[in-house]
């Protein structure tokens, strides 16, 4: 899809509140473990069910991983922080209210290098995921007057990530998503999937006229389950905003839910009225103090990040900036590919070879890197074979790699069973030369006038008499004395 | 002084039904209680932090470590209303 861009009398300002499901085994107050694809409300029990008397408990791990993201988001760390409780009824939230932080999130003035420019993130705070409903308007429930609640979700530990309205395109919006999206896979806090939910980002957007330094009046949109949708949405949203300026209306503060089908945005405003959450600090839990040695020992466990890969990758290996998107986008992959230049194959080869066959393999069986059945070693032996000449990229591709992938079995003993060996010598390829420039004498001719095209083909007809194992290289060489 | 349409407000967000009379009177109450707390602002609280928790403790957390304890049904025995291992409740929004 193209972007469309900006009406050229306004510029758009955007900020991003994203909410992270962290990766935690257990809930954020309780001992209930986090598990999505469970049965209705089997993952819940009096505390996250809010019933009397019950005390919630912090789980120390999301306070880490909260530590963990603000370091990487270059954000300051508070010493000292609380919970507080925001009030409101809605029945996915079975205590009425939130447990939330209001004025000490833990974490604030972080950015996110973006392309090269700064985006500001405000503060990442700590609170507790709601319940789903399930809505009537499912068949089952079509007609009916009620909905349904399900509460594994409830009290599902979440961060979230305020940016700044720093924020200028739509692209820009894309980007920061998307790199967010990775940095918390790198660190191993979040899965990221925004189809599924474990990622949300709620989009302010409002416009003024260039030149401008006032903010125009935002509306925020929630319900944007893809980057695509991201788009789409914050497309949409300008689009509607320019209408209404140019007309000379008045945008209102409001909550709108972007439709998927209909490609816009609808408000939201007859439920988020009374937006009066009443926050106080939270009595049935103490306060936290974060000590310099917990974030220096948080500090030791983060990963090199894809920003800085994306900066070092073209310095050390001498790679595209489009190789190095592939590359960087997943941490196993760019730790595998890592580790196989460690063992010595060289830099462009082993990028070619991940970014082509291999990754194209792991999508067609479904996989990735990790669960594949080749180490970085294999992989590395392998371009050691193909490099000496002893076979070729063809039978590399077509015979070898897929059982390594697959299997686990060194190219080695692959090569040794099903005798793929490159034929390099000349003696045994020059025959076999010979004979396809004899039987093609109108190509021979072509080549002999100069048509370099040409030795493609008998390098190909070479290749079909030997099963694919004569060495390219020695074909062209036996060639080139042929024509001499 | 709380106003009238101030405990309407705070009631409306509560989810409280109030009468005329209720309002009234709680209108006078929470005045008063609001004139008492003020005379804590009488106080100098120059250079001291504000508490937000009166017990002396910090950090009370616990290790990430499933406990499942609830079945499902004992869970269900507390809601009002259930279905399809579901809580039930008043149908809410579109």
């Amino acid at each position: 899809m193209t972007l469309t861009q900006t009406k050229t009398e306004y510029e758009v300002v955007i900020g991003l509140e994203v909410h992270a499901q962290l990766k935690t085994k257990t809930k954020i107050f309780c001992n209930c473990p986090v598990d999505f694809g469970a049965e209705p409300n089997t993952n819940v029990c009096p505390v996250c069910l809010g019933m009397p008397g019950v005390l919630p408990v912090l789980n120390k791990q999301v306070v880490a991983y909260a530590i963990k993201t603000g370091l990487a988001l270059g954000c300051e760390i508070v010493k000292h922080c609380k919970f507080d409780r925001k009030q409101y009824f809605y029945p996915d939230l079975p205590k009425n209210y939130q447990i939330s932080q209001y004025d000490q999130p833990i974490c604030s003035n972080g950015f996110l290098d973006v392309n090269g420019k700064k985006i500001g993130i405000q503060r990442i705070h700590m609170e507790e995921d709601a319940g789903k409903l399930v809505h009537a308007g499912s068949d089952r429930l079509h007609g009916s007057d009620y909905s349904l609640v399900d509460y594994n979700r409830t009290g599902t530990p979440l961060l979230e990530i305020v940016s700044l309205p720093d924020i200028r395109s739509i692209e820009e919006a894309r980007d920061y998503a998307q790199l967010l999206r990775s940095i918390l896979r790198y660190l191993d806090v979040c899965d990221g999937n925004l189809e599924e939910g474990s990622m949300r980002c709620d989009v302010n957007v409002s416009l003024r006229p260039v030149g401008s330094s006032i903010l125009g009046t935002r509306s925020e949109i929630k319900n944007v389950n893809s980057f695509k949708s991201l788009v789409r949405a914050i497309e949409a949203e300008i689009e509607r905003q320019t209408e209404i300026l140019n007309s000379g209306g008045k945008v209102i503060q409001e909550t709108r839910l972007f439709e998927e089908n209909s490609g816009k945005t609808v408000s939201m405003r007859s439920k988020e009225e009374a937006h009066d959450y009443r926050y106080f600090p939270e009595p049935d839990l103490v306060p936290l103090e974060i000590s310099k040695e917990w974030i220096n020992e948080i500090k030791e466990t983060i990963p090199e990040l894809p920003h800085n890969k994306k900066i070092r990758y073209p310095k050390d290996y001498g790679l595209n900036s489009d190789d190095i998107k592939v590359l960087i986008e997943d941490r196993n992959m760019a730790e595998y590919y890592e580790a196989v230049i460690r063992l010595g194959a060289n830099p462009k080869k082993a990028a070619n070879w991940l970014i082509g066959p291999v990754t194209a393999y792991l999508k067609e069986h479904k996989t990735d890197i990790i669960n594949s059945c080749m180490t970085p070693v294999q992989l590395a032996d392998l371009l050691v074979f193909i490099e000496k000449g002893i076979i070729n990229d063809n039978i590399a591709k077509a015979e070898i790699l897929g059982e390594i992938l697959s299997n686990g079995t060194n190219a080695k003993e692959i090569i040794e069973q099903k005798g793929l060996a490159q034929i390099t010598d000349e003696g045994a390829l020059k025959q076999a030369v010979k004979e396809v420039l004899d039987q093609n004498p109108e190509q021979l001719k072509q080549l002999k006038e100069g048509k370099e095209k040409v030795r493609g083909f008998f390098v190909g007809q070479v290749m079909k008499k030997t099963d694919g194992k004569a060495s390219p290289n020695i074909v062209n060489k036996l060639i080139d004395e042929f024509l001499k | 002084m709380i106003t009238k349409e101030q405990v309407e407000h705070v009631a409306k967000l509560a989810r409280l039904s109030l009468t005329g009379e209720e309002i009234d009177l709680y209108s006078k109450q929470l005045s008063k209680i609001l004139d008492y707390i003020d005379q804590l602002n009488e106080v100098n609280t120059k250079g001291v932090e504000p508490m937000t928790q009166p017990i002396p403790t910090v950090n009370v957390m616990r290790e990430d470590l499933v406990k499942k304890q609830f079945a499902r049904d004992e869970i269900l025995k507390n809601a009002p209303h259930e279905e399809y291992g579901f809580f039930r409740v008043p149908k809410i929004g579109e």
